[in-house]
């Protein structure tokens, strides 16, 4: 392959008034942002204003700051989308249509159509999947059929967009065969069941705080609700039951429970306490409920939580912007609990839709205040999908023990894994969580020697990028290298190549280390390890 | 002794029993009353639990239905030490191991007994703790300084992938998987030895990527990129440095290859001994293959046990003719050991089962003596009949060996009172005292 036949790539004319442009923006940030020529490829040059009552939120507390924020560009908010709203990569002829779609409202429409992806429910299933616990083995132990189970019953909720009530009384409520029911997996995926441990995973689960803070009392108040949560065995090899059981106290049932909050419940004989429970946790004005939920999401999609952590909720433990989460919360009640509608109000948001770009000093005072979009590596399944989709290849996940043999479908990408103990040494390195403890910090993603070896130098990746149905069609002889060297950088960069970029490919495929193909597969090779790949901006 | 007792009771009451052990009022792990001595570990784990009747804690008076076809024993260089037959090579070295016959947990789940022969910690607690392989990486690796280029704790060469092994010390403490076979013409280990690139064109590419790492230069001093910066920068000292020359076994020679066994086994005992050999703290060799042989048991063992035994013996000659011996720690065993009893019944016929009831376990080196014989079974390998070993006992004696507080906290991201071993008061845990006898 040789690179010396260029024709005006559109990255090229199109980034020409940008760099022009950039240096006028200067001014315009007045210097609160400093710029380099390539930040214009990541952001906007024209000074972010508030467009929406969460941007009126956030951006008081900006200028009260003397932060001028800047928006990101659009081939970042296209990248930063997709991978947010649905843990997926856009190809490349997703990204050039978007990035040729002259609309003014194409974020918004763009929006609109990641919401109604399949992917949504696959991607959101998968990190509720890690709050939730859904793994077969240790330490939770659900046992395959029932993580099959619990997760099939989480997907087709997150895909028919239940509403959040509705979704968390069901787990509450339920009441059957673990195999058969999803949600009564809910009472089974914790190492400790007893009515203690429970209430530890409820509070975690639905408040987003920590048991182990509390009193002795209030522990015991809240297990009170759980103390007669049945389980009993079948016929059938590992299948469990879980019921209802008001004889499960051996004639002392608790007579009264405590909730969150100190306020003393009596509970009657003949209703099962557990709805007792989902009552109060569902009911409009419980701001507890819906503070958790609220400050989920956006921790989710803004990488830090209003309260943060967004799983360690408690008094002494403000949210940075307390009219921001309550906005937040009545926008979600008033909707009906409704999911879907918070995504939209959020990434629809100018606050959501910043820049990445930030003076590094000014990061950590800046993190509360929501004044840029912080980079975080890709979770492991969702860096093992976007290689797997830019080479056209794909993994094999199976787990050997227990039986039965769990194989999962070549063409299933990893954030669809149903069960988090799938054998997988890449999603090991790269920081999936045991799902041991439910807490969000449990995935880490953080870059590694270790990782870096695999990216750089392994032959599961090597054989990917040599051997990829994408990269073969890419790479095709009979193709011009520009529209080689544009496709490699949409298909992974998610954007059009820079002049100075495609000048670069250029004297590499000339200087002859990588003769032929190989000089367009050390292109992949090389996006793939970069920053802008490996990391959410 | 088959009674079990708590480690309180045992505490309390300085019941001890045989052997000479008398560990009276003494705070059993905590002070280690040993010398610290071994630098390294070599963990040889059989996966799926491996039978003790059959191999190490021969029982052939307890007739067909315990023995099936292995009839036989043998001796070894050391008087009242017998093995099952499949183990010639081994019966050489018996004064270089000791043999733990009183091993038990009573635990028959594959994950649990393999979580608690590693950790230490009874599974269900709330916390799920890092195995012994992590807290080396982390005290006798990371804490002791340690600069290796190679990961402090390697795996060769598959990850058991069952629990996390890390635990909540995080990625740094991850097993390194080398991935590759040891036993092909090139020892390709993940990420480190690639194929068909060659050194040229590795610097090119570093070179390229850094020209195009654009991001990299939008965001000068983001802490993030920093920290991926550093994570290349040590990658690359792997890659193109002399340190992978670690896993080059063609150095070697080939009569000594051959002696480990031209096998993936044999070459992962062989490479194992080169990582002691350059400092790595902690080794794992996952068994290529499981023991967990409810069905094909015969057959299975007739496979794999000549391979396990030639590859230990040459390990544990080797290591002792390089005086590397005595500063390594070197445990075999699986989670658990299997039925002593054959299932002849269908779907099994002539299978056996899960069973922490008793099973047996080797140690050697580091400090462990040879030549000894710790605890027995009953007549038919069913329950510990004296010097019942738990799980803790026997971690805690390597810890011991290696100068590990077992009373240390470990860091925990929420805070948690983290131990390298659970405290002496839990009641879910029970021990019999770190192996003195033999150390």
């Amino acid at each position: 392959m040789r690179f010396d036949e260029v024709d005006c790539a559109k990255g090229e004319c199109e980034m020409r008034p940008t760099l022009t442009l950039l240096w006028l923006s200067f001014a315009a940030a007045g210097g609160a942002v400093a710029q380099r020529p390539e930040a214009a490829l990541y952001q906007e040059n024209r000074v972010a204003a508030p467009e929406t009552a969460v941007d009126k939120l956030v951006f008081r507390g900006l200028a009260q700051n003397n932060i001028t924020p800047a928006y990101c560009s659009d081939a970042v908010f296209l990248r930063r989308a997709f991978l947010d709203a649905i843990g997926t990569l856009p190809t490349a002829d997703e990204a050039r249509a978007f990035l040729n779609d002259p609309s003014l409202n194409k974020r918004r429409a763009l929006i609109e159509h990641l919401l109604e992806r399949d992917e949504f429910a696959d991607y959101w299933a998968m990190k509720w999947s890690d709050i939730l616990r859904i793994k077969a083995e240790f330490p939770v132990n659900l046992w395959p059929n029932a993580a099959q189970a619990y997760h099939r019953w989480l997907r087709a909720s997150l895909h028919a967009n239940k509403s959040y009530d509705r979704f968390a009384r069901e787990l509450l409520t339920s009441n059957g065969s673990n195999f058969r029911v999803g949600p009564v997996n809910f009472y089974r995926a914790m190492p400790d069941r007893s009515p203690e441990g429970i209430a530890s995973a409820v509070a975690q689960t639905f408040l987003g705080m920590r048991a182990d803070r509390w009193s002795a009392d209030q522990v015991a108040g809240l297990a009170s609700f759980f103390s007669q949560v049945g389980y009993k065995p079948t016929r059938e090899w590992k299948e469990e039951v879980v019921f209802w059981d008001p004889n499960k106290t051996e004639g002392k049932p608790a007579v009264e429970a405590l909730l969150p909050g100190n306020r003393r419940v009596t509970l009657p004989p003949d209703r099962d306490p557990r709805e007792l429970f989902a009552d109060w946790l569902t009911a409009s004005d419980n701001n507890m409920f819906s503070a958790c939920i609220v400050n989920r999401i956006w921790a989710w999609l803004l990488g830090r939580g209003i309260i943060h952590e967004p799983d360690d909720i408690r008094p002494d433990n403000p949210p940075s912007n307390p009219a921001l989460l309550t906005l937040l919360q009545r926008e979600l009640v008033q909707n009906g609990y409704n999911l879907k509608h918070l995504y939209r109000l959020i990434m629809n948001s100018r606050t959501y839709q910043l820049s990445s770009v930030f003076p590094a000093d000014k990061l950590e005072r800046a993190a509360p205040l929501f004044a840029y979009y912080p980079l975080q590596q890709l979770d492991a399944e969702v860096l093992i999908d976007a290689i797997n989709k830019i080479t056209g290849t794909t993994d094999l996940y199976t787990s050997a023990i227990p039986e039965p043999f769990t194989f999962i479908p070549a063409n299933k990408p990893a954030v669809a894994l149903p069960d988090g103990s799938i054998t997988s040494s890449f999603l090991e390195l790269f920081g999936r969580p045991a799902r041991a403890t439910g807490l969000l910090n449990e995935r880490v993603n953080r870059a590694s020697a270790s990782q870096r070896m695999h990216l750089l130098n392994s032959s599961h990746i090597q054989n990917k990028l040599a051997t990829g149905v994408n990269m073969k069609r890419i790479l095709n002889p009979k193709r011009k290298p520009a529209e080689m060297i544009e496709d490699i950088y949409l298909s992974v960069l998610s954007r059009y190549p820079t002049p100075g970029e495609t000048a670069k490919v250029e004297a590499y495929a000339r200087s002859g280390v990588a003769k032929g193909r190989d000089a367009g597969i050390d292109l992949a090779w090389t996006l793939i390890n970069s920053d802008e790949f490996l990391f959410r901006h | 002794m088959k009674k079990q007792i708590t480690r309180r009771q045992a505490l309390a009451g300085g019941f001890l029993g045989t052997a000479g052990l008398m560990l009276s009022g003494r705070t059993v792990r905590a002070a280690p009353v040993v010398k610290a001595k071994a630098k390294s570990v070599i963990q040889v784990f059989l996966w799926g639990g491996m039978s003790h009747t059959d191999t190490w804690d021969p029982k052939m008076d307890a007739g067909y239905d315990f023995t099936g076809q292995f009839k036989d024993e043998i001796a070894t260089n050391v008087d009242g030490i017998r093995l099952g037959s499949l183990f010639p090579n081994l019966a050489k070295q018996a004064d270089k191991y000791s043999l733990v016959r009183g091993m038990t947990h009573r635990n028959n789940g594959h994950e649990t007994a393999a979580y608690l022969m590693q950790t230490g910690h009874p599974p269900g607690e709330r916390l799920a703790y890092p195995c012994i392989g992590a807290i080396f990486a982390l005290i006798k690796g990371y804490e002791a300084g340690y600069k290796g280029l190679i990961p402090p704790y390697v795996v060769l060469t598959q990850p058991q992938g069952r629990f996390s092994e890390a635990g909540f010390l995080g990625s740094r403490c991850k097993p390194f998987a080398t991935g590759g076979d040891p036993n092909a013409a090139r020892f390709e280990v993940e990420g480190v030895i690639a194929r068909g690139i060659t050194d040229q064109r590795q610097n090119a590419r570093r070179d390229f990527l850094g020209s195009l790492n654009t991001m990299r230069t939008a965001h000068p001093g983001n802490p993030e990129l920093a920290a991926a910066a550093e994570a290349e920068k040590t990658a690359y000292d792997l890659i193109l440095g002399e340190g992978k020359d670690v896993f080059d076994l063609s150095k070697e020679d080939a009569a000594l290859r051959d002696n480990y066994g031209r096998n993936t086994f044999g070459q992962d005992c062989l490479a194992a001994r080169r990582l002691v050999e350059a400092g790595v703290p902690y080794v794992t060799i996952n068994y290529p293959g499981g023991w967990d042989t409810h069905s094909n048991h015969f057959a299975t063992m007739n496979r794999q046990c000549p391979n396990l035994d030639k590859g230990l013996a040459t390990l544990l000659q080797d290591l002792s003719d390089r005086g590397l011996l005595e500063s390594t720690v070197v445990w075999c065993c699986g989670e658990f050991g299997r039925t002593p009893r054959v299932d002849w019944q269908p779907p099994w016929n002539g299978g056996r089962n899960h069973y922490g009831n008793v099973f047996s376990v080797l140690v050697a080196g580091g400090g462990f003596k040879g030549g000894q014989i710790v605890g027995s079974s009953d007549a038919k390998g069913e329950e510990v009949k004296d010097r019942p070993v738990y799980p803790v006992d026997l971690l805690g004696s390597i810890y011991a060996l290696a100068g590990i507080d077992t009373a240390a906290k470990l860091p925990h991201p929420e805070g948690a009172d983290a131990r390298v071993l659970p405290p002496a008061d839990n009641n879910r845990v029970k021990s019999a005292g770190i192996l003195t006898e033999i150390m």
